[in-house]
């Protein structure tokens, strides 16, 4: 049994560091957007596998239910229309490359797989904190950090719509369709072209 | 049966320092600035996969790992939120989304 | 607990493979004979208009917006409620606190206007 999970452990984590790499790589932001689903998809399972049921559960609602929704929506508002093939990483990403990769082989592993972790002794019983306890902690202990929570998010929400919200008489106006094939139309006699199927030239 | 026997500590570290470290380069080498977010949400998420490690591992009847955990989401999605509305703000006024045209106050 | 869950993992690999299967099947059995007509992009049987990157109103990411800070109270609201039966009436009070600031923000959005569909 111990094998199985050994199995599922390296599985998901190949699979999470894989759609990372992904992330970080891939030309199309849209793609990125959704391999970073992905990888929190697989860690959410990793969570399962620790028996953090709770926080697999939330990593769900709200990652992947809530943040990529607005992470799409706004590579949605943002994206060049004609944006396809600029160059997506820096000139010099190597440098980033170096110190990412030497921060992981050099700093990271090493002090942590030589230090000497106080691991609970596998034969001992032990009473994983439930999610009743996590909720009475809140109330508890933790009573003044949780209503700062909701502060934070208070001001997260007015935050964002002050940056975000544009008053209705500076806004740009969204063409209708009718307007954007009275316009393509007025383009393309201005160009003396004949017109196109334009699905050859949108796909990228 | 449980985690705890099948796979030791350092691996699931390792795991999450590799997350990390893959978006740290994401964050530092994007030149689009939603791109740089979503290397820091795989950051954010390396950090809770350690927390959660930790408590799992070392302290299982302790809440204040989970709890942790909890808070770091709650602030994961503070900063996506505000961090987007700056993006769409600057793409407003600048039509452009990559970090490097931004540079207005560069001297 | 590990056993419980083995069975959402094998509805979730028996989900998977459902559309990935035929998918891979139909790869290896299709004939190829592409030609432009059969590439372009369907849209009703209607020639396609426009790109398909259109602009989006800045509404879309309001609403995601306050759907996510909502989401997240929720969150909050959960093992709250779970361990509600131990608590009593300080629980009740502070989160109605937590909810009444949150609900601040709905005020603030609604009226600056930003939950308006205009």
């Amino acid at each position: 049994m111990n094998i199985l999970i050994m199995v599922i452990f390296v599985v998901l984590a190949a699979f999470t560091l894989a759609a990372g790499v992904m992330v970080v790589t891939v030309k199309n932001i849209i793609h990125a957007a959704l391999w970073l689903i992905a990888s929190f998809f697989s860690v959410a399972a990793m969570y399962l596998l620790m028996e953090a049921e709770f926080i697999a559960i939330v990593q769900v609602l709200v990652y992947v239910g809530a943040i990529s929704i607005l992470v799409l929506f706004a590579i949605m508002l943002t994206r060049h229309v004609t944006g396809e093939g600029v160059r997506q990483l820096y000139k010099r990403w190597w440098i980033a490359l170096i110190v990412a990769a030497a921060l992981f082989g050099v700093l990271i592993v090493p002090t942590v797989f030589n230090y000497e972790w106080a691991v609970q002794p596998s034969g001992a019983q032990i009473s994983i904190a439930s999610t009743v306890e996590i909720g009475t902690a809140f109330m508890r202990e933790y009573l003044l950090p949780f209503e700062v929570a909701s502060v934070l998010l208070l001001v997260a929400l007015i935050g964002a719509i002050v940056i975000a919200f544009e008053e209705r008489s500076t806004r740009r106006r969204v063409l209708t369709l009718a307007e954007e094939v009275e316009q393509r139309r007025q383009r393309n006699e201005s160009l003396r072209l004949a017109p196109t199927t334009h699905a050859s030239e949108t796909s990228e | 049966m449980n985690m705890v026997d099948a796979v030791p500590l350092p691996w699931v570290l390792a795991v999450a320092a590799g997350l990390f470290c893959i978006g740290l380069f994401g964050a530092l080498s994007r030149r689009n600035t939603v791109g740089i977010l979503l290397g820091v949400e795989l950051m954010l998420n390396a950090v809770n996969l350690n927390l959660i490690a930790f408590w799992r591992y070392l302290e299982p009847n302790v809440v204040a790992g989970q709890v942790f955990a909890l808070f770091i989401i709650t602030v994961a999605a503070a900063e996506a939120a505000v961090g987007l509305a700056m993006i769409i703000a600057i793409y407003r006024t600048r039509l452009t989304v990559n970090a490097d045209e931004v540079d207005s106050l560069k001297g | 607990m590990l056993a419980h869950y083995a069975f959402i993992g094998v509805f979730f690999i028996a989900a998977a493979s459902f559309p990935i299967l035929p998918l891979i099947g139909a790869y290896f059995l299709r004939p190829s004979r592409p030609t432009e007509v059969k590439l372009d992009t369907y849209e009703c049987g209607l020639e396609a208009i426009g790109d398909i990157w259109v602009q989006f109103k800045v509404q879309y990411y309001l609403y995601a917006l306050a759907f996510v800070v909502f989401d997240i109270e929720v969150v909050f609201l959960y093992p709250w409620a779970v361990a509600f039966n131990q608590l009593g009436l300080f629980a009740l009070v502070e989160m109605a606190i937590f909810l009444f600031i949150l609900i601040g923000g709905l005020v603030y959005a609604w009226r600056k206007g930003a939950l308006e569909w205009v």
